[in-house]
């Protein structure tokens, strides 16, 4: 095994970074690869919730790199997915107590053990950012299909691109159809030919997807969830497969307001 | 907020229509970090020095940043006068 390290990133915060990362990790996993999730996002750690694993922390990943535990250590079996590991951030460093490199050996360490390394990254683009992208094979950027995060995600791009970590892939997240049939969002067409990257998610604005969060449960889990589905959907595109996108933003067409669900 | 009169009528330019057009014209900037005076003041110096060689119509030139999905080129088109060519070879 030589796992394939995906950095999930962005460039204006709350976008969805940590909620992506989560679910695509439980995604891979129940379909039997070997995971394990890195919480890039020193200072400000939130996987672990997110994930429902808060209760189990001993060690950290600044505890892993400053030597003060093994790598296994650190690391949490997952409730549900055997094959499913968390490495939390520490909580009380800044991003300055790791640095690229250690990132990298971090990762070079865990590679032969598993399928895949999914990072979560904290919000901007200094030091916290350059940690999570020096390992990085694979890098997603969330945004929202909104002025602001749009225009961050280019940023984040460039910084990707100047790396020689690009292309990097896009996930429109919290997309909103009744929104863009009105003409008031910005639709996924007009996201990607902005930003000019290639798309491998489109996640819809989905309450599940917080009272999921509040159970420390992905909403991955939850098979009738649409955003669920989304993200099954990503992990599929990120092993290879062909996955068209759903249709989400036909404008106002009779059988889609019949049966629309939401 | 417009109403559906509005909307029927075509008299609302959508916001997200907006947004993209804004946009479009901000991502420009970010992605190139010129303005579009720093372009002017290059195509002067530029056409200074070409002018040094070779005698040209400043009104003909044209000097552009153009994109091409992510790519941004700065792309110059300076016409040659009739019977330039030997001075330049
Ligand atoms: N598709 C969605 N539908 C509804 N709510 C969502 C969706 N995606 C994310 N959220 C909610 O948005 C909030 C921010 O998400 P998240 O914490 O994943 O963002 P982030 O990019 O990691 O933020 P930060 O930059 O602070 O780390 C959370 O409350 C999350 O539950
Ligand atoms: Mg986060």
């Amino acid at each position: 095994m030589a796992a394939k390290v995906i950095t999930v990133t962005s460039g204006k915060g709350g976008v969805g970074k940590t909620t992506t990362t989560a679910n695509i990790a439980v995604a891979l996993s129940m379909d039997g690869a070997k995971v394990v999730c890195l919480d890039g996002d020193i200072g400000l750690r939130n996987l672990d919730v997110v994930m429902g694993l808060e209760n189990r922390i001993v060690y950290d990943l600044v505890d892993v790199v400053e030597g003060r535990c093994r790598l296994r250590q650190a690391m949490i079996r997952d409730k549900q997915n055997s094959e499913l590991y968390l490495i939390p951030a520490a909580q009380t460093r800044d991003k300055n107590a790791i640095s690229p490199s250690d990132m990298v050996r971090l990762c070079d360490e865990l590679r032969p053990d598993f399928d895949w390394i999914l990072i979560d990254s904290p919000a901007g683009i200094e030091r916290g950012f350059r940690n999570v992208i020096a390992p990085a094979d694979i890098v997603l950027v969330v945004t929202n299909p909104e002025v602001s995060a749009v225009r961050d995600a280019d940023r984040i791009i460039g910084l990707v691109e100047s790396e020689e970590k690009g292309p990097a892939r896009l996930v429109i997240n919290r997309l909103n159809s009744s929104m863009v049939k009105r003409g008031d969002m910005l639709s996924v067409d007009d996201v990607t030919e902005l930003l000019a990257i290639s798309l491998i998610g489109i996640v819809p604005e989905d309450e599940s997807v917080i009272s999921s969060a509040n159970r420390g449960q992905p909403v991955v889990n939850d098979t009738k969830s649409r955003a669920g589905m989304a993200f099954r959907d990503i992990a599929r595109r990120l092993r290879g497969e062909d996955v068209p996108f759903p249709p989400m933003e036909v404008k106002d067409d009779f059988f889609k307001k019949l049966f629309r669900v939401n | 907020m417009p109403g559906w009169m509005d909307r029927i009528a075509g008299t609302h330019t959508s916001s997200a229509n907006l947004a993209k057009e804004r946009l479009k014209l901000v991502l420009i900037h970010d992605r190139t970090d010129l303005t579009s005076e720093d372009v002017d003041h290059l195509k002067d110096e530029l056409m200074q020095v070409i002018r040094k060689y070779i005698d040209i119509d400043p009104g003909e030139v044209s000097i552009l940043v153009n994109h091409d999905g992510r790519e941004q080129r700065l792309v110059a088109d300076v016409p040659l006068r009739a019977g330039q060519r030997r001075r330049v070879g």
